[in-house]
């Protein structure tokens, strides 16, 4: 055993290099120096260290880490990168700020930033009730399709957005009320199944009620027409069409006549700055179903823009 | 003290006649030869570097929609002009195919004539050819450049190797500047690449490659073709016995003698009368005398130069020259040699050619008769189907239509199949829906079309087809099939 370095240690007659002194049955270990290249590159990546400990953030004091001379942080990082996406997107948003949405139509350039900002606006703020694809559920409207409670327009859909469904302390909200026929004694049950016998004749899926349509007449047709088209000042449904946001089965329609259905949604002003409602409502409006304005002559009901 | 003397004070001095391990690079200085070979290889060099140099600057008229350079690689579009071809991403292909007749092409041509890539054509070879070349233009023939090494440093040696490096650099600049004119109009990127304006990377892609260049061509040399390449090793299990080879033929050289030992003892000595010529002209440094060897890269110029020599002391020449192995050993027995052609057409090289050309034709056919105009298609999966208040249902589908041709054209989308269906595009109202929209297309882009097909809902789901014409004198056309979901079908 060769374990004493001092004496084991011994020339290699092959190489003329010196062995570490150890042998393990015959084995023995070349001491070859490392190579100049090698230890260069070690001490350099020490100066390395050095220079990096000092320019960086480095070491974990009680609180936080020493700063480093450049002042470099992972967060201050990400703050400039969003600076400068802010500043890349600066003329399309201030353009987008002044221009009012019934005038987007003419300019495409425009339009496509728009709809291309509200898709991911609406994927943070709106997919929560609307759904990934805007395609809703029960209670909460497709906005894929051509039927709109309040308006299809680019202009109705931004005040829809901006001040939301019976949000309180809104003083343009969209509000209504439909009546709890049944939970508030107003028509007896018989007279409920009757108007939904009727409701459901509207579009064919049952036959004609006369007595449904005398009661309908009576208490319905004030908000959802005569015909029962529905009213959009009211947000009254159009029950003669195939899009029914309850359901359209007898038992559903029975429900929202003894109960009735009061859908909400929040004000985006003052969560949302005007341009990304802007943009909201152009990709909502993209989505297939929006509509031209049925009425240039009337004039906007708010400004829109300047809402904080 | 270093560490070997640390070691040698421990250890006692090294021990004697111990190997070394590491070998070092033997400098090889060329000597100057003329011959059919040679003039081969300036003839090949003359080509190649043209080759390289030259297409970027050729104009090549594609009218006012696409670039008038003849081969452009133009990244930033991803498109790639070459003369009158041009390639999008989704062709890329040709461009496979292209690489794959390349690499049979190499198989067939080390088959047949061995390592004619290595001797001539391989841009290490050409490039450290042309460096062996401005060696000799400035430090005189092989052995003024070995007393030139050997000699001390002076002002004149310094001079000499600074104007050599010089030169060097130049010509490294040249070749990297040469490169980045194939991704960019040359013209345009010459003046922006000398004021500055040219984008970095072009001035980083020239300052490596100047750099590869300058090194490899200039001082690596042949060492990355003993040590570096792979392709070597890769031949040398595609050379068979009826692979040409450049072959010092042993049974007539040996044993060597001088002619005044030839003299002396007529009958003693064979042909090589030893004077190394070959040795001295080979820009690898190797004796072909010691047999095949990796080192060898078969350029055939120590052919030239025993062949001159034989030709001086009145013997037959070829004593080195190409010959497969097969040949060899009939030779040695006394036998003729077959005629050259039938060394190179054997089964092999047959194969490979037959390969070789119906990739090519392949490919060949695939652009004659390849389209200028397609059509993709995407179904919107969120939601799959919508109701409409009507009761028709809507599906909604991303169409993208390709104008491949360098001119802007009209073209027409529509629906086949799918009765009563009709669509609209994001642009249009649903009033004014059809079953064919007709689009301007700009030249050479990619039309992003939403379309909103509306079908009745008894017409239900299933598959049907949306079809792209172009409405110009072309007709061309393709189509897709699409899937139209509607409710209820899947119950």
């Amino acid at each position: 055993m060769a374990n004493d370095r001092a004496e084991g240690s011994r020339g290699d007659e092959a190489t003329g290099t010196a062995t570490v002194g150890h042998e393990w049955d015959g084995i023995e270990e070349l001491d070859t120096p490392m190579p100049r290249w090698w230890l260069w590159t070690f001490y350099v990546t020490i100066v390395w260290a050095i220079g990096y400990c000092i320019a960086y953030p480095a070491w974990p004091l009680v609180s936080q880490a020493t700063e480093g001379v450049l002042g470099w942080s992972s967060r201050g990082q990400l703050a400039a990168e969003i600076e400068a996406q802010e500043r890349a997107r600066a003329a399309t948003v201030a353009a987008l700020a002044d221009m009012p949405i019934e005038q987007l139509p003419g300019h495409p350039e425009l339009m496509r930033a728009a709809v291309a900002g509200g898709r991911a606006a609406f994927k943070v703020n709106c997919v929560q009730c609307h759904g990934a694809g805007a395609a809703g559920g029960k209670g909460y409207p497709n906005l894929n399709d051509d039927d709109w409670l309040w308006g299809g327009d680019l202009k109705a859909i931004e005040a829809t957005i901006v001040h939301g469904v019976r949000q309180p302390g809104d003083q343009q909200t969209h509000f209504s009320q439909m009546p709890a026929f049944g939970r508030d004694g107003i028509l007896t049950p018989a007279q409920v199944s009757a108007v939904v016998s009727h409701v459901l004749s509207l579009s064919g899926k049952a036959p004609a009620n006369a007595a449904g349509a005398q009661i309908f007449a009576d208490n319905c047709a004030v908000c959802h027409g005569a015909q029962g088209k529905g009213m959009r000042e009211f947000g009254a449904p159009d029950l003669t069409d195939a899009i029914w946001l309850y359901g359209s089965r007898r038992s559903d329609i029975t429900y929202t006549v003894d109960n009735a259905r009061n859908g909400v949604m929040p004000a985006w002003a003052g969560r949302l700055d005007p341009v990304t409602i802007k943009m909201l409502a152009a990709y909502v409006h993209s989505l297939g179903g929006g509509e031209a304005f049925a009425n240039e002559a009337a004039p906007p009901a708010d400004k829109v823009d300047e809402q904080p | 003290m270093n560490s070997l003397e640390k070691i040698e004070a421990a250890t006692g001095p090294r021990v004697p006649g111990a190997p070394q391990l590491y070998e070092k690079r033997k400098a090889v200085y060329p000597q100057k030869i003329d011959g059919p070979f040679r003039r081969f290889k300036w003839f090949v060099m003359a080509v190649t570097l043209t080759i390289y140099y030259g297409p970027p600057w050729i104009r090549w008229d594609r009218g006012p929609y696409a670039p008038d350079q003849a081969v452009l690689v133009d990244l930033a579009h991803r498109r790639f002009y070459m003369f009158g071809i041009e390639i999008w991403p989704h062709e890329f292909y040709f461009v496979a195919g292209l690489l794959i007749m390349a690499g049979i092409g190499l198989f067939l041509l080390t088959s047949a004539v061995g390592r004619a890539w290595c001797g001539y054509s391989c841009p290490q070879t050409v490039w450290t050819d042309l460096f062996q070349h401005i060696d000799r233009f400035v430090d005189g023939d092989r052995n003024a450049q070995m007393r030139l090494a050997k000699a001390p440093w002076g002002p004149k040696k310094i001079a000499r190797r600074t104007f050599k490096y010089a030169i060097y650099l130049v010509i490294s600049f040249w070749t990297g500047g040469a490169w980045i004119m194939y991704f960019a109009d040359a013209p345009t990127l010459t003046q922006d690449f000398w004021t500055g304006q040219a984008a970095p990377v072009a001035y980083a892609t020239v300052a490596v490659l100047t750099a590869t260049t300058f090194l490899l061509g200039g001082f690596a040399r042949e060492q990355v073709c003993i040590y570096m390449c792979p392709w070597p090793r890769i031949q040398s299990a595609m050379m068979d016995e009826r692979s040409l080879t450049v072959t010092y033929k042993d049974w007539r050289g040996e044993p060597r003698g001088s002619l005044k030992k030839a003299e002396r003892n007529p009958g003693a000595f064979g042909d090589c009368i030893d004077c190394n010529q070959c040795v001295a002209v080979c820009p690898t440094g190797i004796d072909i005398r010691e047999g095949p060897q990796i080192g060898c890269i078969t350029c055939a110029l120590c052919i030239d130069a025993c062949d001159r020599v034989m030709k001086e002391v009145g013997r037959p020449r070829g004593l080195i020259d190409y010959a497969t192995l097969e040949d060899c050993k009939r030779e040695a027995g006394g036998e003729t040699p077959r005629p050259v052609w039938k060394t190179i057409l054997h089964a092999r090289t047959v194969i490979y050619f037959l390969v070789w050309g119906a990739v090519g034709l392949a490919l060949l056919f695939a652009l004659g008769s390849r389209d200028r105009t397609g059509l993709t298609i995407a179904q919107d999966r969120n939601p799959p189907f919508m109701l409409m208040s009507d009761g028709s249902v809507r599906n909604a589908y991303t169409l993208k239509l390709r104008n491949m041709e360098s001119r802007p054209r009209r073209m027409e989308v529509s629906i086949q199949g799918l009765p009563g269906a009709v669509m609209w595009s994001e642009e249009m109202s649903r009033e004014a829906a059809a079953r064919a929209i007709v689009r301007e297309v700009d030249a050479d882009t990619t039309d992003t079309m939403r379309a909103y097909v509306v079908a009745p809902q008894e017409t239900g789901g299933g598959e049907f087809t949306f079809v792209l014409r172009s409405l110009d004198e072309q007709g061309e056309s393709d189509s897709g099939t699409a899937r139209f979901d509607a409710p209820g079908e899947d119950e």
